[in-house]
Formats: C-alpha cells, sequence, structure tokens
C-alpha cells in the first residue's frame, strides 16, 4: 500500500520564491512516487488475483452472485445506453452523409462506430460507474467495518474471497453486455433511420454488410476484454485501500470510476493501435 | 503526560508462572507509519487462562489482539502461540493457525450479505469438507448455545439489535471449537442486561470449551467477572520513553486496590486531571 506522503507539510515549508520553487518540486516528486508505489502495488494486487484464479477456483456460492449483479442486473441500462448511442449516431450524421448522396452507407458509419469504439468504450464507461463504484464502495465498506479482517480471521483469503468472483464476473459478464450495447446501438440505429429519415432498409444493411466484418466484432470483444478486468483490478483494489469512515468509503467509489475511465482510455488508444498492426499483418492487402 | 506516581514496573500476577505460555508477546512495537501505538510489550499467556486487557480508547488494545491472530504484525518483537513464532508462519500454516481461533469483533462484523445462518457457518465451509446436513446441525446448536431462537437464523445481520449481533459473532467465534478465544469489547454499546448476558456466555464458554481467552475491554465490570488476570495498557503519548506501557498486572481483585494513579482512576471511571491534560494537549497541538 502506499504509504508516502503526498506533499509536504505545512510546518517544513520554505520562505521565499526559492523556497516556493523548491517545495513545488518536492511536491511533484512526493505525487510522482506516490504514483509509482500505487502502481507497483496494483500491478502485485492484479498478480495475486491471477494466481488465486488459476489456482483455485471461487465456490458457486460466491461466482453466482457477482455474476448476477455486475451481467444481469446491468442488462437494462446497458441495452438503453446501446439504443440510444445508435439513434445519436444516426441524428448526428445523417445531415452531412444526405449532402454527399450517402444517406445509405449511415449503417456502414453506426454499424461501424458501435463496433470498433462506441459500443465498448461507453458500456465500459457506463459499468465502471455502475459496477466499478458498487464493488469498490461494497468492499470499502466490508475494510472498514472489520469483514475483511472477520474473512482472514476465520481461513479465508479475502483476494480469493472477494476479488477473484468479481474479476471473473467482469472478465466474462463485461464482453457479454458489450455485445448486448452493439446490438441494440445497431437495431436503435437502424430503426431511426429506416423509420424516421426514411432509408430503403436493403440498402442500408447491405452497404453495412459491405463495411462492417466480423474482425471489427472481434475488435470491439478483444478490447473489452481489457476494459472489464480494468474495472474489476481498480475498484476491487481502491475498496481494499478505502480510507475509514463514510467519507473514505465514498472516495473509494469516486476513485474508483475516475481511475478505472482514464485507464479504459488510454487502453482503447493502445488497444486500437496495437490491433490495427495485427490486422495489417494478418491481411496487408486490406486497406 | 505520566502519572506522578513513581510505580512504573508492573505488578504480575501469582497464578501465570505455572504453566507454559501458550501465547507469548515478546518485546511487540508496532508503529503505524511515524506513531507508535505499542512499545516493548512483553506477556505470556498461559492455556485456559482468560486474561482482561483494559485501558482507554487509542491504548493499543485492539492492534494488541489483531497481532496475536497475524491480522497486523508487529514492527519488532513477535508473537509465539504454541511455539510457533507467527511472523515465520507462510500463509498455510498461518490460516491454519488462525483456524484455532475465535474472534469476536467490536461491532460483530457480521457479513451483511448473508442471513445469520450462512455467517455463521462461514468458518466450517471455508476450512472443512463437512456435509451440509452436519453444518446446519452444528450452527443450530451454535445458536442455541448463545440462547438465540432458531428463527434467527433466516434472518440479515441489518435485522438483529446489536446484542443479538455480538451473540451471533460469539456463535460464529465457537462454530470450529476453537482452543483461543479473541473478544474485543464484547459489551460495548450494549445495555447492562446484555452486557450481562455477553458476560455469561463468555463464562460459559470457557467452563464448557476450556479455552484460552483474550478479553480487550474497558469495561471494568467485565474484566471483573469474566478474567482470571487482569493487564492495564497506557496510551503510549502519555509515558516517558523509559516507562513501560503495562502499568498494571495482576488478579481482578489487585485491580481495584491498586495504588496507581492511573490504574485506580480508570478502574473507578474518574476523569482527574484528564481533563486538564486534554485541554493542554489540545492547546500544544
Amino acid at each position: 500500500m502506499a504509504t508516502a506522503s503526498t506533499n509536504i507539510s505545512t510546518e517544513y515549508r520554505r520562505r521565499g520564491l526559492g523556497g516556493a520553487v523548491y517545495d513545488s518540486v518536492a511536491d511533484v516528486g512526493a505525487v510522482t512516487i506516490r504514483w509509482v508505489e500505487t502502481l507497483g502495488d496494483m500491478s502485485l494486487f492484479m498478480w495475486r488475483t491471477i494466481s488465486w484464479l488459476i489456482t483455485r477456483l471461487p465456490r458457486r456460492d460466491t461466482l453466482v452472485p457477482a455474476f448476477y449483479n455486475i451481467g444481469v442486473l446491468s442488462l437494462p441500462v446497458i441495452a438503453l445506453t446501446g439504443t440510444f448511442i445508435g439513434m445519436v449516431l444516426a441524428v448526428q450524421s445523417y445531415t452531412q452523409f444526405k449532402q454527399f448522396g450517402f444517406e445509405t452507407r449511415l449503417g456502414a458509419l453506426i454499424n461501424l462506430s458501435m463496433c470498433r469504439e462506441l459500443g465498448p468504450v461507453l458500456a465500459a464507461t457506463m459499468l465502471a460507474g455502475r459496477v466499478g463504484s458498487a464493488i469498490a464502495a461494497e468492499i470499502g465498506t466490508m475494510r472498514v467495518t472489520e469483514q475483511v479482517d472477520a474473512l482472514i480471521s476465520m481461513g479465508a483469503n479475502p483476494i480469493h474471497y472477494l476479488v477473484v468472483p468479481r474479476f471473473l464476473g467482469c472478465l466474462l459478464m463485461i464482453p457479454s453486455l458489450t455485445v448486448m450495447a452493439i446490438f441494440m446501438g445497431v437495431v436503435g440505429g437502424w430503426l431511426y433511420s429506416v423509420e424516421v429519415f426514411g432509408i430503403d432498409s436493403y440498402h442500408y444493411w447491405h452497404n453495412s454488410q459491405q463495411f462492417v466484418e466480423n474482425w471489427d466484432l472481434f475488435y470491439g470483444i478483444f478490447k473489452s476484454v481489457f476494459f472489464g478486468a480494468t474495472i474489476a483490478i481498480v475498484s476491487c483494489y481502491r475498496g481494499f485501500n478505502c480510507a475509514p469512515g463514510a467519507e473514505g468509503v465514498g472516495r473509494a467509489a469516486t476513485a474508483a470510476f475516475v481511475l478505472s475511465f482514464v485507464i479504459i482510455l488510454m487502453l482503447d488508444f493502445f488497444l486500437s493501435i496495437g490491433l490495427d498492426s495485427v490486422h495489417h499483418m494478418l491481411w496487408p492487402e486490406v486497406k | 503526560m505520566s502519572s506522578d506516581n513513581p510505580i512504573s514496573k508492573p505488578r504480575r500476577a501469582k497464578p501465570t508462572p505455572v504453566e507454559p505460555a501458550f501465547i507469548e508477546l515478546s518485546e511487540l512495537t508496532v508503529n503505524f507509519g511515524r506513531q507508535p501505538v505499542l512499545r516493548d510489550i512483553s506477556m505470556a499467556i498461559p492455556r485456559r487462562q482468560t486474561i482482561a486487557i483494559i485501558g482507554e480508547s487509542g491504548c493499543g488494545k485492539t492492534v494488541l489482539l489483531k497481532n496475536i491472530i497475524g491480522l497486523l504484525f508487529p514492527s519488532s518483537g513477535h508473537v509465539i502461540v504454541d511455539g510457533q513464532r507467527i511472523d515465520e508462519l507462510n500463509d498455510k500454516e498461518l490460516t491454519t493457525l488462525r483456524s484455532r481461533f475465535g474472534y469476536l469483533f467490536q461491532n460483530a462484523a457480521l457479513f451483511d450479505s448473508m442471513t445469520v445462518a450462512d455467517n455463521v457457518a462461514f468458518p466450517l465451509k471455508e476450512n472443512s469438507r463437512m456435509r451440509a446436513e452436519k453444518i446446519e446441525q452444528i450452527v443450530s446448536d451454535r445458536i442455541k448455545q448463545v440462547g438465540l431462537p432458531a428463527s434467527v437464523l433466516g434472518k440479515r445481520p441489518a435485522q438483529l439489535s446489536g446484542g443479538m449481533r455480538k451473540r451471533v459473532g460469539l456463535a460464529r467465534a465457537l462454530v470450529m471449537s476453537p482452543e483461543v478465544l479473541l473478544y474485543d469489547e464484547p459489551t460495548t454499546g450494549l445495555d447492562p442486561i446484555v452486557s450481562d448476558v455477553i458476560n455469561e456466555l463468555i463464562m460459559r464458554t470457557r467452563e464448557q470449551n476450556a479455552v484460552t481467552s483474550i478479553v480487550v475491554t474497558h469495561d471494568m465490570k467485565t474484566a471483573q467477572k469474566v478474567a482470571d488476570r487482569v493487564v492495564m495498557l497506557y496510551p503510549l503519548s502519555r509515558l516517558r520513553p523509559d516507562e513501560s506501557q503495562i502499568i498494571f498486572d495482576g488478579t481482578p481483585m489487585e485491580v481495584m486496590e491498586s495504588d496507581d494513579k492511573r490504574v485506580s482512576q480508570f478502574v473507578r471511571g474518574e476523569a482527574g486531571e484528564r481533563l486538564l491534560e486534554m485541554r493542554e494537549e489540545a492547546i500544544s497541538y
């Protein structure tokens, strides 16, 4: 756990401009050290989770509630989010496409965007808020009310008992929910384009088929596996390192969402670059 | 700040040296960052003894208890349980050792997401391969043992009163038939009747199961009633560096007659000069 002080105590602050510059540098250094410590600590946390996952699967009675909470209870909100993203894409793109007479290609844009980018990223963002914050708050509350200590004192390993089921739940359920978000987005975009803008359904799908491949669907689902793992690890880690009291739990829940969101966006960038390179290696003739 | 009383050496209880120590604390020192909480605590607890650790809030009683079961580890010194230094055990050995302990937490620390039955059954499910029917039977027996009706088994902890939660916590601590029972403030926040019920349960448990018990409390009635031996800790912030943090070690009878002002003020619940000291601390802070 990170222990370094984040900034210099006010009693040690120096006077004058030189002192202020010195203190600022020291503050930046302290924050950097804390970030490096947190990163190392989180990596160890992830390593321990994966070690437990490999060596001993959790009991069914811990897995089922985790899967239910993460997967089933998120289904309505993910379906709704996906549908509206698809419809918003149709609304935003229609005017531009119409200017060039490309209305029938709207399906290609909506479906490609949903599969590759908006489906996985927005589903993950929504789930970081719904699932990640709940995980951090739940584990944080268990920490501050000594329930985690009780687990340890009764011979259970808290990583095995609390983290592994949630990690597995996120790893398997978030890609499934991403598929649902993509599907609903595709349906939403199609319904709005056909029913409101009057685009011909046959041409809409025909153009989509030309531009959207199985690779694009794989692209989105592959990324969502990493997003799911990120949400689980960050949220559980924040819960475990929760400060005492109601304020500590609240902060842990907020920090879990913010950090998950930032990492998801960074991962999205690097995974997109990596996956495009793989695609180029496998199919160099496709531009 | 320390007391005016020059007595800083702890008084030893008479019966302790007879039996070899089952739990031994050797120069235990615990610091949280720069803040020292426990300093050079040495103590030997023989089998089947019930020891009450008393002292004002924040003096490190709970930290001591958590070091004994390996939930926290000392900055220096060590804890030996049944001949095993717990800081030298690997995870598996530590888990095995912990299964010999029962721990009643301050607020019972029942799992909110489980029913009472699942809470009490948890250690059995986690540490044994017993059949479900057998587990059910043991859980039902333990709930009966702590004087609760079978109707509580299907309830969630949030639906229980404070006293009931403590008793469920005790049933859970007893379910593995432990050799050592650790009680963290077992009567705090309970009314006098329920407090006495808990005290009676602690005594009955000791008689029925022949366990070694460590009771952390600041309730003198509990210490008087259940303990064979009383140890008093004093907050480090008010001690000189050369003073022992254990300011009393003796029988429940002796603690009431102690001529150490710090001990007598505590057992009688008198503020004395504490209010003045607190003001001075606040000003200096």
